[in-house]
């Protein structure tokens, strides 16, 4: 797991929907957990989309239920 | 030899001179669009930031809401009506592919020797227009110009769709441009993406229905991500674009008003755009709802007259929607 990625994706996070930094853990889902919403999380998809150069289908968005997988989907996609 | 034919002449700029608006008197809460859908308040409130919204009269048509808004517009520009060289009203909800609203509306207002046409740029058509009109003021085919975005939504909304039935709602706001000595409306950046006209479309045409019925009138359907996505995304790029072709920082601007699709789209933006927090932003969605074409002229004419944005200041407006169209431009506010 890469913890660069997670420290980035803890800054959008917080950025997108207040949620503090320390809380945006791997093992952490974004709707049940972290109180993320459908739009918010679409928010969150394109700024990791900015900050990578990576691109996130739609389709996918919904495989990425935890802070976890989407550190693992970026961490692939730009490897 | 060929005759040289002359050529118009307009006026050195354009200016918005005054703006008027209409909101339909009855209130709608989330309570009762609920009755039909199954959501909340809460979340009505959460998704969209919209607490309530207006409803036209059911015998009220879009020309009457149009004028309603025009008739104030026109008297607080100091012009007479029979001085509007063009009438241009965005809509997607006057009920006659033809005759125009505009036709009917400059006739109405009398504006009578003016020429007049629609504009079918969806949530994009106020800034659209303010654009054409600006070049018709300075191209010398109009000197003074009315333009309305006015709709009546809850004809073409299905009130059973959870997907759209709480975000539409009816309006009209209206604007008087004409002649400037100085720049008072900025250079537009607008386009429209047919690539996407699945995002915001109807369930079917007028002819497909008429000859194959089915259970249902055409209504709006909208695919709310895939447009929230574009929207947030592509419209930062529009409203920044906008801002430096009017070689102005977002540090000058006395308000942004965006399009009130949805509270969270302009949550977005203005988080997206680094927008300093000194700058007052619209969010009369909250008690108008969504009014497409209506809503950046709506919004303008609250924020003026409650006092909360100086006339004659700085206003970047940015309008998108089905097509996907889009239209921005800094303008300076009657
Ligand atoms: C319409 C919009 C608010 C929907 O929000 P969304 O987060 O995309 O909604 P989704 O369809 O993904 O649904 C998310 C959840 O809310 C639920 N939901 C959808 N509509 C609902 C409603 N009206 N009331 C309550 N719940 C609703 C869904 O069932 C889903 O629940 P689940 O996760 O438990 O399955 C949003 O997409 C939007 O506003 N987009 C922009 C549209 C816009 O501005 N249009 C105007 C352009 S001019």
């Amino acid at each position: 797991m890469s913890q660069e990625i997670l420290d980035g994706l803890a800054v959008i996070v917080n950025e997108v929907a207040g949620v503090p930094v320390e809380d945006v853990q791997p093992d952490k889902a974004f709707i049940d957990d972290l109180d993320i919403d459908s739009l918010s999380m679409v928010e969150v998809v394109m700024a990791a989309e900015d900050k990578w150069g990576v691109k996130i289908p739609d389709s996918e968005v919904k495989n990425l239920r935890t802070v976890g997988d989407a550190v693992a989907y970026i961490q692939t996609a730009t490897a | 030899m060929t005759a040289t034919i002359s050529s118009p002449a307009g006026a050195p700029h354009a200016r918005i001179m005054s703006v008027g608006s209409y909101r339909p008197e009855r209130v709608v809460t989330n309570a009762e669009v609920c009755e039909l859908i199954d959501s909340t308040d809460e979340w009505i409130r959460e998704r969209s930031g919209i607490v309530e919204r207006r409803y036209a009269a059911p015998d009220e048509t879009v020309v009457d809401i149009a004028q309603a808004a025009a008739e104030k517009a026109i008297a607080a520009s100091g012009i007479r009506a029979d001085q509007i060289g063009f009438v241009l009203v965005a809509t997607v909800t006057h009920p006659y592919p033809t005759p125009s609203a505009a036709a009917e509306l400059a006739y109405r207002v009398g504006a009578i020797d003016a020429a007049a046409t629609d504009i079918s740029s969806a949530c994009a058509g106020f800034c659209y227009g303010v654009a054409m009109a600006q070049d018709m003021v300075r191209g010398g085919s109009a000197e003074y110009v009315l333009v309305v975005g006015v709709e009546k939504l809850t004809d073409w909304v299905d009130p059973t769709d959870r997907s759209t039935a709480f975000i539409f709602a009816d309006g009209a706001g209206a604007v008087v441009i004409g002649p400037s000595d100085t720049p008072a409306i900025g250079p537009v950046v607008w386009g429209a993406d047919g690539e996407q006209l699945d995002a915001i479309t109807m369930t079917q045409s007028l002819t497909d229905y008429r000859d194959n019925g089915g259970p249902r009138f055409p209504t709006l359907a909208m695919k709310g991500q895939q447009v929230f996505r574009w929207a947030v995304s592509k419209m930062t790029v529009v409203a920044k674009e906008a801002l430096a072709k009017a070689d102005i920082s977002a540090d000058d601007l006395a308000a942004f008003i965006p399009h009130q699709a949805n509270m969270r789209i302009t949550d977005a933006m203005v988080r997206s755009l680094s927008l300093p927090a000194h700058v007052p932003v619209a969010r009369d969605i909250e008690t108008t709802g969504n009014t497409s074409a209506a809503s950046i002229p709506i919004a303008m004419d609250r924020m003026l007259s409650s006092g909360e944005v100086p006339h004659g200041g700085l206003a970047l407006t940015i309008g998108f929607g089905a097509g996907l169209a889009y239209a921005a431009q800094v303008v300076v506010l009657p």
